[in-house]
């Protein structure tokens, strides 16, 4: 009986964590507050181990709590606290619902590529790549997941909605830009999502197990766990019910071995079993578990099936193939036809990022800010970090500009590749410096007035000066230019913009506009008519 | 869908007869009730809060009731561009919103809807500004005017450069229009009051920009769906670093107001408390050109209020 409520326990914690973690990317109204996706975020994994060797800081420790969880109790962050892992849970009880006769059996785990995968990415994240951990974080994955694929269903339900209630003059739900990520960037998470899909769909946690790293990483710890699952062999009537429900196919009944790597500790083995045989505790019942496990993990080293090589060569390659094409990282240029086109030495990173070095080597691309920026000026890159860094936010100011005195982003950002920053200081962030070009400009071509640019400029580093007669054309004071885009972003030539930003590899403070004291223009009590 | 083809079809005719249809009421309330002063084409205010000074210039006006009929829907159009605090007076004024709202509501309006075309971001922009607050608390409704499926395309023949535009339906559908511009310096326009305000209420900014700014000004002042009262708020009056201001050292408090029907008069008085010619601001000057309105202030009879 009391396992059945462990189990519960189980399923309430992991739907908690998975609608709280769904809601802080599909808060494309920013409704939560500040803190929400600090609090909610916190446990996450990787998130919080970039964060800690980052600032080195006991606030962001979330990675150590997972860690003692483990030693503690297992691997409960894979099992309730991961919002990939529920995902998988939750497909694998649909496939469950819908084959009724659908049941796991004891297989060997797929060690080669498991470790293999975590070694790389542990070498690579060593060596200052962050590329590996990008492809396969859970977390990362999931929120790539939310904000590509169901954040525009979500927005265009809602825009539905809204359409329905203007027509009664209701406004409290109103239509929101649907972010166009550019299609060739759906391709990974696409891949991704359908091959996570596949894997739980045919066999439960086949994904934790064989390919995430965090997974493999804590499969490492959860060998050594307190508590545990655990046989007692003199109860055991050898029915099987226990492997028949373990998703993660490491419950052999007739060996009565659990492979204590793999298990998540989902305690579904527990409420089945009839004959008081398999049980949860801190206690040893005999002593053969553990023994038998360590025989039979070194065993499959050897062993393991043909068609899995094949399958493993095949993932590797790829892996392997995108990661020497990244080694050459360069910038960028767009090649349209234009009189003068936009020449960006570097692209802009968001404020907060401190450099496109902090940036690229921190940022996982789970793709939080992106979802959650009011002005849609974060958009996941392309090329512009080189391939390593496909995916990684940068700020795109054909699609918005930086809102002056917003800091959302770095707010809510869990790896600490957008630091965070005070708002009085934010204003004051030098993410770039815009460039004018005359040729392009509007009062240059067409002798009339435009002044967009200026206009939009919150600190008037880009000024109206006089020009021909009585025109009046853009200057940029560098020093109190922030790069925010937002004279980029309203320019109004095609195909290429007459005012853009050009990203710093490093941040700048930028100066404080001068303030001068206004002349008095008229007296107190006339009308000037 | 079918209330946008109809609002879209009926926009013409409609509001030209509505149009007509208002100031026909207005024209026999002065015949039968006449009033104890001469209606002035324009009244400036000056020494008041913004609320007092509404009052009074509205009343020097003929009063909110010959402009807002009991049961009809007023659409406000403030400019609500800028994600900025209200001293810094990129915004219009909210405690003149507030007070409009409440004379609107005293004069039996159904309902009041306040919406802008913003340049930051909308929920920003109506939050930071303190109208949402303030519109809301008036018991106005705060109308959002982010979204291109708000906008229908209207056509407007006599302009020059802007022969068409889209344009919120709640100008197309509301009975009463009252247009409440913030005066201020502007780096595109030179000056913004109630003609350049009116670029909140279109679709395409860019467009204007790219084809000559001052002609679609004005193009779009030709524009038959014209404000029926533009009430210039120059109570802090950004003189400098327009449109959006640098800091409030940029501010100048004028406690100024003026009221009235004619845009072009309405932007040639203001442009007066600049110092400058209305002539040299070329949309005012296009405007007048174009006879859209008044620009020389000799013309005009002006009621001027010092409280």
């Amino acid at each position: 009986m009391q396992y059945t409520s462990l189990k519960k326990i189980r399923v309430i914690i992991s739907i908690v964590f998975f609608v709280l973690i769904t809601l802080v990317f599909i808060d494309y109204r920013n409704i939560l507050p500040e803190e929400f996706a600090k609090v909610v975020l916190y446990l996450q994994f990787i998130p919080s181990l970039i964060k800690f060797i980052n600032v080195l800081s006991l606030s962001v420790i979330g990675f150590v709590v997972v860690l003692i969880l483990t030693l503690l109790f297992g691997r409960v962050y894979c099992s309730s606290i991961c919002p990939l892992g529920v995902f998988i849970d939750i497909v694998s009880f649909i496939s469950r619902k819908l084959k009724k006769k659908k049941r796991f059996r004891y297989k060997e785990p797929h060690n080669l590529l498991r470790y293999f995968l975590l070694a790389v990415t542990v070498i690579f994240f060593t060596a200052g790549s962050i590329y590996f951990i990008l492809l396969l974080d859970p977390y990362s994955n999931f929120g790539r997941i939310i904000t590509y694929f169901v954040n525009p269903v979500i927005i265009l339900i809602n825009n539905g909605v809204a359409g329905i209630l203007e027509n009664f003059n209701v406004y409290t739900i109103f239509p929101v830009e649907i972010q166009s990520i550019r299609f060739e960037l759906w391709i990974y998470p696409m891949l991704f999502l359908i091959l996570v899909t596949w894997m739980s769909f045919t066999d439960g946690r086949l994904f934790c197990n064989t390919i995430c790293p965090v997974g493999t990483l804590l499969g490492l710890l959860s060998r050594f766990s307190w508590f545990k699952i655990r046989f007692d062999k003199e109860n055991c009537t050898l029915c099987g019910r226990c492997t028949q429900v373990c998703k993660s196919d490491c419950l052999d009944f007739k060996e009565q071995i659990i492979d204590y790597s793999r298990c998540v500790e989902c305690f579904n083995c527990l409420p089945v079993c009839t004959s008081d045989a398999i049980k949860y505790t801190y206690k040893k019942i005999g002593d053969h578990n553990t023994g038998d496990t360590k025989i039979k993990v070194s065993s499959l080293l050897n062993d393991y099936d043909k068609n899995k090589r094949k399958f493993l060569t095949l993932l590797l390659s790829v892996f392997a193939g995108s990661a020497i094409g990244s080694i050459k990282q360069d910038t960028q240029e767009e090649y349209k036809d234009s009189t003068v086109p936009e020449e960006k030495e570097f692209p802009v990173t968001p404020p907060g990022s401190l450099s496109i070095r902090n940036f690229t080597h921190n940022c996982t691309a789970c793709a939080l800010c992106v979802s959650a920026c009011p002005s849609n000026v974060l958009q996941p890159s392309f090329n512009e970090y080189g391939l390593t860094g496909m995916m990684q936010p940068h700020m795109d100011y054909h699609t918005g500009y930086c809102n002056f005195e917003c800091t959302r982003c770095s707010e809510v950002c869990p790896t600490g590749a957008i630091l965070p920053v005070p708002e009085d200081e934010k204003t004051r962030i030098q993410m770039g410096i815009a460039k004018f070009v005359k040729e392009n400009c509007i009062v240059h071509t067409e002798k009339t007035d435009c002044g967009a640019c200026s206009e939009h400029c919150p600190t008037k580093a880009v000024k109206m000066v006089p020009y021909e007669g009585d025109l009046l054309i853009p200057e940029v004071t560098d020093d109190i230019c922030i790069g925010c885009g937002a004279c980029e972003f309203a320019c109004p030539t095609t195909p290429f913009k007459a005012i853009y930003v050009d990203g710093h590899s490093i941040h700048e403070i930028a100066k404080e506009p001068e303030e001068e004291e206004l002349e008095k223009l008229m007296g107190e009590e006339e009308f000037p008519f | 869908m079918k209330r946008r083809e109809f609002v879209r079809k009926s926009v013409g005719a409609g509001f030209a007869a509505g149009t007509v249809l208002a100031f026909g009421s207005i024209n026999n309330l002065f015949g039968k009730v006449p009033l104890p002063y001469s209606p002035a084409d324009l009244v400036a205010v000056k020494g008041g809060s913004p609320g007092q000074m509404f009052d009074r210039g509205i009343e020097a006006l003929g009063g909110i009731e010959k402009f807002v009929k009991p049961n009809q829907t007023v659409v406000v159009k403030p400019n609500i561009g800028w994600d900025r605090s209200p001293e810094q007076a990129a915004n219009t004024n909210p405690q003149l919103l507030t007070r409009i709202i409440e004379h609107c509501f005293k004069a039996g309006a159904k309902e009041v809807r306040v919406f802008d075309h913003t340049c930051d971001v909308w929920t920003k922009t109506y939050k930071n500004s303190g109208i949402e607050k303030a519109v809301k608390d008036a018991g106005g409704k705060i109308v959002p005017g982010n979204t291109e499926g708000y906008y229908h395309k209207v056509d407007i023949p006599k302009g020059v450069k802007l022969t068409s535009a889209k344009v919120h339906e709640l100008i197309l559908e509301s009975d009463v229009f009252i247009n409440v511009p913030v005066l201020k310096h502007h780096s595109s326009s030179r000056l913004t009051i109630s003609m350049k305000n009116l670029m909140g209420v279109v679709w395409d900014r860019r467009f204007w920009h790219r084809n000559d700014l001052h002609q679609c000004i004005a193009d779009y002042a030709t524009y038959e769906r014209k404000p029926d009262l533009n009430v210039v708020d120059a109570y802090n009056v950004m003189m400098r670093n327009g449109p959006q201001g640098v800091s409030v050292s940029d501010v100048v408090n004028m406690k100024t107001q003026i009221l009235t029907t004619d845009m072009v008069a309405a932007d040639a008085a203001a442009t007066r408390f600049f110092g400058s010619n209305p002539a040299d601001v070329p949309h005012i000057r296009k405007a007048n050109e174009m006879g859209v309105g008044e620009m020389d202030l000799e013309k005009l009879s002006i009621k001027r209020i010092t409280i």
